[in-house]
């Protein structure tokens, strides 16, 4: 059994290193790049050696089942999970010196609702770093915050309990306080998960405008039918990358078949071995 | 100064203010343990504390703060960390993590305890437990002009002292590290993305848990701890819907259950001749009170508020059912009923207090006891069968609904009168005439002839 867990580490962690040498250095156009990144929860692979090169000043979407390793491949990029192997640069440079360019959404799911707080203290949180240790949120970043619920439509709920409002309205707050954060580079996870028609169109909206002012977005995006709609390029994610590119060359039927099912099935069920050997089960 | 507050200030004055205070240090950081439904993390500490202090204590062979606080802190990471390990190699739930890890942390607390009275030390696991208020005596001098000097106040007991420190340092450490503590709480992953990393926020409030659970249970013991921890903080949940206002809800509520637990242990035994009882004891029961009392009557949250609630929901409920009950008979044909008619279409008190309300707000009219719809009343009708009848179609066209399985849920969704929602539905029917039955959809004016809409 000894042995198996040895061949699962080396798998993870020798194959990107020797791939990573061979590859040219990215260019610092390029909002994000991941190199050769492996993730792996529990010692089971999620994400296998990951190589992406985010296209400047687009609306990007990560698309993929259930599984795919989507949001993990946004957290990892973040430095939220982990890495197993590999490296991410944000404009050529480490994610620590490009932190006040970079905003994130995270799952709607992924926080309590119920808590003590009101529209605008959560939107004014996308500042947050802005404001600094141990000080107060001015007046001047309050402001700044309200202008943003405005944008999302959302300013007369300022007030309002988070609790309180519907599943949408929830969503366009997260939305305003990513704007708060005003980034160049936005990380957004399945912002169109559960959200009525306004609050569709209204992120929609937001996408755009945020692209009209030169920023780039990267959304996990589960719905294949609005993927040409809504965005530019398109990232086809099953624990390896599929294809990446424009929308209208990499959103093809042959590209969601294999993303979706087919041949990759077999790297998750590999990824579940390994997972198994690792457990000595 | 008299007789009787010269024995309040040197009798009762010290318990009560140790009580007092350790019970607003512990409510005020379990307000963020409490958010975090992290509330067990509490009791996991303030147990899991022992075995430091005991370590702190053996090693430097005295009892000087420093060294019990150092004790504690390194105690309270070794618990976080232990919980988390065991919680992913185990596999097992946070709560059985915790269990696990501070039962075996405060055993091993006991064991040492033992090893150290072998050497003659003075350490005792029960003080732990209950403290021990009631051994907080001060000699004030019998005049005012004294009491403030620096003798005096140099004689008040260490343990006071080393509270009132404690507690000044845990409000500093909210006030400063709320925008922060708030954030790493409500969203730990962004918190962390912009700089604020949450596991080590995490990590200092747990320092900060247990060197308030140091602070405060050689006077009071770890039973209080516990109870503060938890209890105002979910008091103060229970009240109010912001964190700032919660947070001093949770403060007054501690405030209140030292003050008066120590008040119902002392004065109320001695009003009826009886002995005092355990302070410490008495704060908690007050406490645990105060937080039955907030879950029965809190405003909005509270059971009876609900209840309230739910019972004004039904009626509304009731009333709508009477007006469109009469409203079908109507479009049979029927132009009024009596109220044993009524009474086979709808029963029971609900249904009676449904009648007299459509009466009050003449909805409804009765000439010699045929009661029939007013013209308000018809138009109220019109709006609550147009929702049903909508509904039933939006089941059959667009959920995939059998048509005799819609009539139900319809009668659900009827009484949801949200302006959006009645904009989407009619929009989402593209304002269908008919429901799937083939009777006509009232149309939003009330001025259409429901014969020719049944085409």
């Amino acid at each position: 059994m000894g042995s198996v867990v040895t061949m699962s580490t080396e798998m993870l962690t020798a194959v990107p290193r020797s791939v990573l040498d061979a590859r040219p250095e990215h260019s610092a156009d390029s909002p994000v790049s991941v190199h050769a990144m492996t993730v792996a929860y529990h010692r089971k692979p999620v994400l296998w050696d990951v190589d992406y090169d985010a296209p400047n000043n687009k609306l990007i979407a990560i698309v993929g089942p259930n599984g795919a390793g989507k949001s993990t491949l946004i957290k990892a990029c973040l430095g939220l999970v982990p890495r197993a192997s590999g490296q991410v640069e944000f404009w050529g440079r480490p994610y620590k010196q490009m932190r006040a360019r970079i905003g994130y959404v995270p799952q709607r799911e992924s926080v309590d609702w119920d808590f003590p707080v009101s529209a605008l203290d959560v939107v004014c949180m996308g500042r947050y770093r802005m404001v600094g240790w141990c000080r107060p949120v001015t007046k001047k970043h309050k402001h700044a915050a309200l202008q943003c619920l405005d944008r999302v439509g959302m300013r007369e709920y300022a007030d309002r309990q988070i609790s309180q409002l519907s599943g949408g309205q929830q969503q366009r707050v997260f939305l305003a306080r990513a704007l708060a954060q005003e980034a160049d580079l936005y990380f957004m996870d399945e912002p169109f998960a559960g959200v009525d028609a306004a609050t569709e169109r209204a992120i929609v909206d937001v996408l755009r405008e945020l692209k009209s002012s030169g920023g780039t977005v990267i959304c996990v995006h589960h719905d294949v039918q609005t993927v040409r709609e809504y965005f530019d390029h398109a990232l086809l994610l099953n624990m390896r990358v599929v294809a990446a590119g424009p929308v209208d060359d990499v959103v093809t039927n042959a590209n969601l078949h294999k993303t979706y099912g087919g041949r990759l099935t077999l790297l998750a069920e590999a990824a579940e071995a390994v997972a198994r050997a690792g457990d000595g089960r | 100064m008299n007789e009787a507050m010269h024995n309040f200030l040197s009798i009762d004055l010290l318990p009560m203010l140790a009580g007092t205070l350790a019970a607003v240090t512990c409510g005020l950081l379990g307000n963020f343990l409490v958010l975090r439904r992290l509330s067990l993390m509490g009791d996991a500490i303030s147990h899991s504390v022992l075995p430091g202090l005991v370590m702190a204590f053996l090693i430097t062979g005295m009892r000087s703060p420093i060294a019990m606080f150092g004790g504690a802190a390194i105690a309270g990471v070794v618990t976080v960390v232990l919980v988390e390990l065991v919680k992913k190699l185990g596999r097992v739930e946070p709560g059985a993590a915790m269990g696990v890890v501070f039962s075996v942390l405060f055993a091993l607390g006991v064991l040492l305890i033992e090893r150290a009275a072998a050497r003659q030390v003075d350490l005792d696991a029960d003080c732990v437990l209950h403290g021990q208020l009631e051994t907080l005596f001060w000699f004030p001098p019998g005049d005012w002009g004294q009491l403030f000097s620096f003798t005096t106040l140099s004689e008040v007991p260490r343990q006071v002292v080393t509270l009132i420190v404690m507690t000044i340092a845990a409000v500093v450490f909210v006030a400063l590290l709320f925008k922060e503590l708030r954030i790493a709480a409500f969203d730990p992953a962004l918190a962390t993305t912009l700089g604020y990393n949450a596991g080590m926020l995490h990590y200092l409030l747990m320092i900060f848990v247990a060197a308030a659970t140091v602070a405060s249970f050689e006077a009071v013991g770890s039973i209080l701890v516990i109870a503060m921890l938890v209890c105002p903080a979910a008091t103060a949940r229970l009240l109010t819907d912001r964190l700032r206002s919660q947070i001093v809800c949770s403060v007054v509520v501690a405030g209140v259950s030292g003050i008066g637990g120590y008040v119902a242990a002392t004065a109320l035994p001695a009003a009826f001749g009886l002995e005092a009882v355990n302070a410490a004891g008495m704060m908690t029961v007050v406490a645990a009170l105060l937080l039955v009392i907030a879950i029965v009557f809190a405003p909005q949250r509270g059971i009876i508020a609900r209840r309230l609630h739910q019972r004004r929901l039904g009626r509304t409920v009731a009333l709508d059912d009477m007006l469109a009950a009469l409203y079908r008979l109507e479009e049979a044909g029927t132009e009024s009923v009596d109220k044993a008619q009524l009474a086979t279409l709808q029963r029971g008190h609900k249904a009676d207090h449904a009648l007299d309300q459509a009466r009050k707000q003449l909805l409804v009219a009765s000439v010699s006891g045929a009661i029939q719809l007013t013209e308000a009343g018809r138009a109220a009708a019109r709006q609550i069968i147009r929702r049903h009848r909508q509904w039933e179609r939006y089941l059959v066209d667009q959920a995939g609904f059998a048509a005799d399985h819609v009539h139900e849920p319809a009668e659900q969704l009827e009484h949801i009168n949200s302006a959006a929602v009645q904009r989407n539905l009619a929009a989402a029917t593209k304002q269908a005439s008919v429901d799937p039955h083939g009777r006509p959809v009232p149309n939003n004016n009330g001025d259409d002839d429901p014969e020719s809409a049944t085409h």
